[in-house]
């Protein structure tokens, strides 16, 4: 067995002096050059496992191994990139010096830097933008200069917590395609925290279903969808066979709840 | 497309110029209008001298007391600059600390903010005392003080608004506090920093001339306004108010202009360009 890009053993994740569980048991192995995709009602606990995979939330009980070592260890070796709901740009600075963020911090020279700027302007295709400042940037925009920055130092894992949630469906689609040529492209190992189905779905190698109150992991439903995935992937009938599987696996909880089945059938 | 000439430099000057003038025109006309009514319901309504001087007469004084005036204005002026930059060094000083160390910062800020509603003015016949009413420090600490509580305030405001995901972005860079305040707690305060900076100039002047109305050397602007008042010389307190003015002024658009240098990137400095 390789070793796992990300490894969770029993994570659990408590708050509020171990009144509130946001995540509990939590065990999970994503192979290097997956696309996990982790999905689930609000309070799942799916951003917090995010983040607890980046160390940046500590877990309360449980292992986290990422690329081989502790997750902070991981976190100091600049092991992942991460990309937030908001682009989380600097105004200050120009796109070109967004993106060479990371790499002024990694101490890179000059002239590495603007080779391997220049590179990521090209993946994300920003070409002609590199002096724009973040607030001349349409949303869509701004969020391939949040990947282009993620990506910047070549890590080999990718954190998004629902990078494309604020943005509306049709420029959704188009960075969903362009995700997945950076993903092919780089041969990172992704970690996609999403609320949509048809994203999970169309995205991901694996998708991680999740349920609110503890955060628990429900079911992991493979995608055997052929890569790479186009726009007609999404008019295949396997397709909606996942979506709908999919979405009765979300809906599985609501078994126990008879009047909330009701009341989303009407 | 290529039928359309780029404007020639010169046109494009003149271009701007216009449109600037076009800008500006209501403003001088307003100013222009304002001085004209002043100067003619002064002379229509025969108003006492004392009450109200004519604008004219307050520009021939102006004009006739020049050296005295601008040099006492410029003692005032460092008296001001002075007091700004101990008051706002102070500000930015504390508020680096209280950022860092938020517990003390809650522990403080009310207070801080609490004085910055107090009229701080009040206490100048008070630093008067201590520091010595020929002193200029007496004058400076005044302005100091008037400095630096919208500068904390606005400072700390600026350091602490960070978006969490900015914070949790640099700590998957595995930054440290450092490098945090440097990369970003420290630009983002910037712009809440400046207009601080804009109000702390304006505040400066007021508490150095205000001080010297409690009392102060010849040399000063503010005593000789006081002075001129007292013996009924109103067309030069008038003028020395004017020499005030332009300074305030002045010290003002060059925090503007500061800003504009150093924020270069901010949507309101390209806006109000």
């Amino acid at each position: 067995m390789s070793a796992a890009a990300v490894s969770l053993r029993k994570v659990g994740k408590t708050f509020a002096r171990g009144e509130v569980t946001a995540v509990e048991e939590i065990d999970l192995d994503v192979q290097p050059g997956e696309f996990i995709s982790l999905i689930g009602p609000s309070g799942c606990g799916k951003s917090t496992l995010l983040r607890i995979v980046g160390d940046l939330i500590q877990p309360s009980s449980g292992e986290v191994v990422v690329n081989g070592k502790s997750a902070n260890q991981a976190r100091r070796d600049g092991d992942y990139g991460i990309v937030f709901q908001d682009a989380v740009l600097y105004d200050w600075r120009t796109v070109t010096r967004n993106i060479a963020l990371p790499l002024e911090m990694a101490g890179w020279d000059r002239s590495k830097r603007d080779a391997r700027v220049k590179e990521m302007v090209e993946l994300v295709e920003l070409t002609g933008f590199e002096k724009r400042h973040p607030w001349e940037l349409s949303g869509g925009m701004q969020q391939r200069v949040a990947i282009a920055r993620a990506l910047s130092f070549s890590p080999a894992l990718l954190l998004m917590d629902e990078p494309f949630g604020a943005l509306d469906e049709m420029t959704r689609e188009r960075l969903n395609g362009e995700l997945l040529r950076i993903w092919a492209e780089t041969g990172c190992t992704v970690l996609f925290v999403t609320h949509s189905i048809a994203e999970a779905v169309f995205l991901s190698t694996r998708v991680v279903v999740m349920s609110p109150r503890p955060g628990r992991i429900t079911e992991i439903i493979p995608i055997d969808l052929p890569q790479p995935r186009t726009y007609e992937t999404r008019e295949e009938p396997r397709f909606f066979e996942l979506v709908t599987q999919l979405r009765e696996a979300l809906h599985g909880g609501s078994e126990r709840e008879p009047s909330l089945r009701a009341a989303e059938a009407e | 497309m290529s039928v359309i000439a780029t404007p020639v430099a010169g046109e494009r000057l003149l271009g701007r110029t216009m449109r600037g003038a076009r800008s500006w025109l209501p403003a001088v006309a307003v100013l222009l209008l304002g001085l004209g009514l002043w100067e003619g319901l002064v002379a229509a309504l025969d108003v006492q001298r004392f009450l109200l001087p004519p604008p004219s007469d307050i520009a021939r004084t102006f004009w006739d007391e020049r050296d005295a005036l601008w040099s006492a204005g410029w003692y005032t002026f460092k008296e001001a600059l002075g007091g700004f930059l101990i008051g706002c060094s102070a500000g930015i000083a504390v508020a680096l600390v209280l950022a860092r160390w938020r517990g003390l910062s809650s522990a403080i800020m009310p207070y801080a903010i609490a004085a910055n509603a107090v009229p701080i003015i009040a206490f100048a016949p008070i630093t008067n005392q201590w520091f010595g009413v020929l002193n200029p420090l007496s004058k400076m600490a005044i302005a100091a003080v008037l400095c630096f509580f919208p500068v904390l305030v606005n400072a700390l405001r600026g350091l602490t608004s960070v978006h969490p995901s900015s914070i949790e972005l640099m700590r998957s860079y595995a930054a440290g506090e450092v490098e945090i305040f440097r990369r970003v707690r420290i630009p983002n305060s910037l712009p809440f920093l400046f207009s601080a900076l804009k109000v702390a100039s304006v505040l400066a002047m007021i508490g150095a001339v205000v001080g010297e109305y409690f009392g102060g050397t010849q040399e000063a602007l503010g005593v000789q306004i006081r002075n001129s008042a007292a013996l009924f010389a109103f067309e030069t307190a008038w003028a020395a108010i004017l020499v005030a003015s332009i300074l305030g002024i002045s010290f003002y658009l060059a925090i503007v202009l500061l800003e504009r240098l150093t924020m270069g990137w901010h949507p309101s400095a390209r806006a109000a360009e």
